[in-house]
């Protein structure tokens, strides 16, 4: 069945070969495994958010907690995007590039932040900045810089998180780019930076875009390793998912449904984005 | 591109800026952890691991890890199967769904199981407890980690030749021995990758789990939890124990991922 076209011309009569049972049972069980498991939930919270009314839900998302919270988790998450995607952009090309002792071991350390649970991160960073070791006296003692329970800790949460996705959308379109272009514009001259600013970077632009939102929309919705890195201090060291948990474990279920709402809105527009992204590469 | 030698000392400088920020990144804080854990011997980190609450939330967490891995298994290859090969209006739709547990974060998720089937929930279920009790929890995992075989398995799908599997139907194989006899070989490394993923993913779920948990100890307290409450409780030995050997089973994770796309990568995928 499969591969074999569905409809096909005999003499005159045009006959079309129907799916079959397995087929549609098959069907059935595929998609009404991504309803219950994708759809449902996505529904539940849009209706949760607004079964009081937009009013409820507008003031409950105007609150001062929620909107700092809102805004914590937006400015953290485009501050760690913009540091991971100089840092990736650069990881990419160095390790699609070069080659380098351990450059193996490297590279499957990237996926680190895959395999790890998030929490564990917190908890790595609150050993390495906390108080009782060098690093974390020399920072809060002589600098008086606050890493833990502040913002920069979570910075420091969500680049760890986020430090492979930028690498992993752009090492593929680096290692199938044509070798022969940059090296025809090194022939005439043109300088490393010059080849790359004109010839590699316009060719893996879509890449970086794509990878930076993406781990723009995974560092919104991250929570293990925030709660333990930032506390949870309201007004301070609240992101929008611990705001979010909290208020679930208050039972104060109309601030967490609105909340939550505003984080999968932005959440949702930016897969959107990727996605036209990938469509516009394609056609 | 081709990979060349590093000659030029710009290149050099940026390996060594790379590595750096890669080495400030993990490796400082892997050490810093495994110096905690050990910071007053072996003797009280394997004292941690007598601790029948230890040992019943890393039960916890395998067991419900591996029936969400197997579910996701399971249903995400039927998934990736009809996303491939069906002919049906609306699947372009259904196919961008699939990424949306990548972006949703896992306390949203939690707390919709609380909205559906919590003490006032839409579909709180009369007989058993769902939220609060083992059952939310392997939902949880699964939510989470449903997108990972599917994603993996449909690129070697679809780059399959129908020719192979036209010929065992011509030979009068059932659509059951032709998968396991012609698609299975062809897209087992592409299936056990997206596994070992789901299965990370879900060994290491702490937000979803911790929200439709409780976390009750000694009963519904997974590994992450634990540790989380070990930390609040200032038992920092039990805490940083417990992530240094979460830690270990990520490395051996991380080991196999690499293992296994180093083979998908040979087979030209």
């Amino acid at each position: 069945m499969t591969g074999l076209p569905l409809s096909y011309d005999v003499g005159s009569v045009k006959r079309t070969q129907s799916p079959t049972y397995g087929v549609w049972g098959l069907r059935f069980v595929a998609l009404s495994y991504l309803v219950l498991f994708i759809v449902v939930p996505l529904v539940v919270i849009q209706v949760q958010g607004v079964r009081y009314g937009l009013d409820v839900f507008w003031q409950s998302v105007v609150r001062p907690e929620a909107l700092s919270a809102i805004t914590l988790s937006v400015y953290t998450s485009a501050i760690m995007a913009v540091i991971n995607t100089v840092a990736g952009t650069l990881t990419a090309y160095v390790l699609v590039r070069y080659k380098f002792p351990g450059k193996r071991l490297f590279n499957t350390l990237i996926d680190l932040p895959f395999a790890i649970p998030t929490l564990v991160i917190g908890v790595m960073l609150v050993v390495l900045y906390g108080p009782q070791t060098a690093i974390g006296k020399f920072f809060t003692s002589e600098l008086n810089f606050r890493i833990l329970f502040a913002t920069p800790g979570i910075v420091m949460a969500l680049l760890f998180v986020g430090y492979p996705f930028v690498i992993r959308t752009v090492q593929p379109v680096l290692l199938q780019m044509d070798a022969s272009q940059s090296e025809a514009a090194q022939t005439i001259g043109a300088g490393a930076w010059t080849t790359f600013r004109r010839i590699i970077f316009p060719a893996i632009r879509p890449a970086i875009v794509t990878g930076a939102l993406l781990s723009f929309a995974r560092s919104l919705g991250e929570f293990g390793s925030v709660i333990v890195v930032a506390g949870n201090i309201p007004m301070r060291s609240q992101t929008a998912t611990v705001y979010i948990y909290t208020q679930v474990e208050a039972g104060n279920m109309q601030a967490a449904s609105s909340v939550s709402m505003v984080l999968l809105l932005i959440a949702f527009s930016i897969t959107v984005g990727v996605d036209l992204l990938q469509w516009r590469r394609h056609a | 591109m081709r990979e060349i030698s590093p000659r030029s000392p710009v290149a050099i400088v940026l390996i060594i800026v790379v590595v750096a920020y890669a080495g400030l990144l993990f490796i400082a804080p892997l050490v810093a952890i495994l110096q905690g854990a050990f910071a007053d011997g072996l003797e009280p980190v394997l004292a941690v691991f007598t601790d029948p609450r230890v040992q019943h939330a890393f039960q916890v967490t395998l067991i419900l890890s591996l029936i969400a891995t197997a579910i996701n298994a399971v249903f995400g290859l039927i998934a990736a199967w009809v996303l491939v090969r069906g002919k049906f209006r609306g699947k372009k739709l259904f196919d961008a769904l699939v990424d949306i547990p990548f972006v949703f974060s896992p306390v949203i998720a939690g707390y919709a199981l609380i909205v559906l089937f919590g003490r006032d929930g839409w579909l709180a279920p009369p007989i058993f407890s769902i939220v609060f009790a083992l059952p939310g929890i392997l939902l949880a995992k699964v939510f989470v980690s449903v997108p990972f075989v599917i994603r993996e398995v449909q690129p070697v799908l679809d780059a399959l030749t129908p020719e192979q599997e036209e010929a065992a139907y011509t030979i009068g194989a059932t659509r059951f021995t032709t998968f396991r006899r012609v698609i299975l070989p062809e897209i087992w490394t592409a299936l056990l990758y997206g596994i070992v993923l789901t299965f990370a993913r879900a060994i290491g779920e702490f937000g979803a789990v911790s929200v439709v948990s409780g976390n009750i100890e000694g009963y519904t307290e997974t590994a992450t939890s634990f540790v989380f409450r070990a930390l609040n409780d200032r038992n920092d030995v039990g805490g940083y124990s417990v992530s240094v050997v979460l830690c270990l089973i990520s490395l051996v994770i991380l080991v196999l991922m690499s293992f296994l796309r180093g083979r998908i990568v040979r087979r030209g995928n």
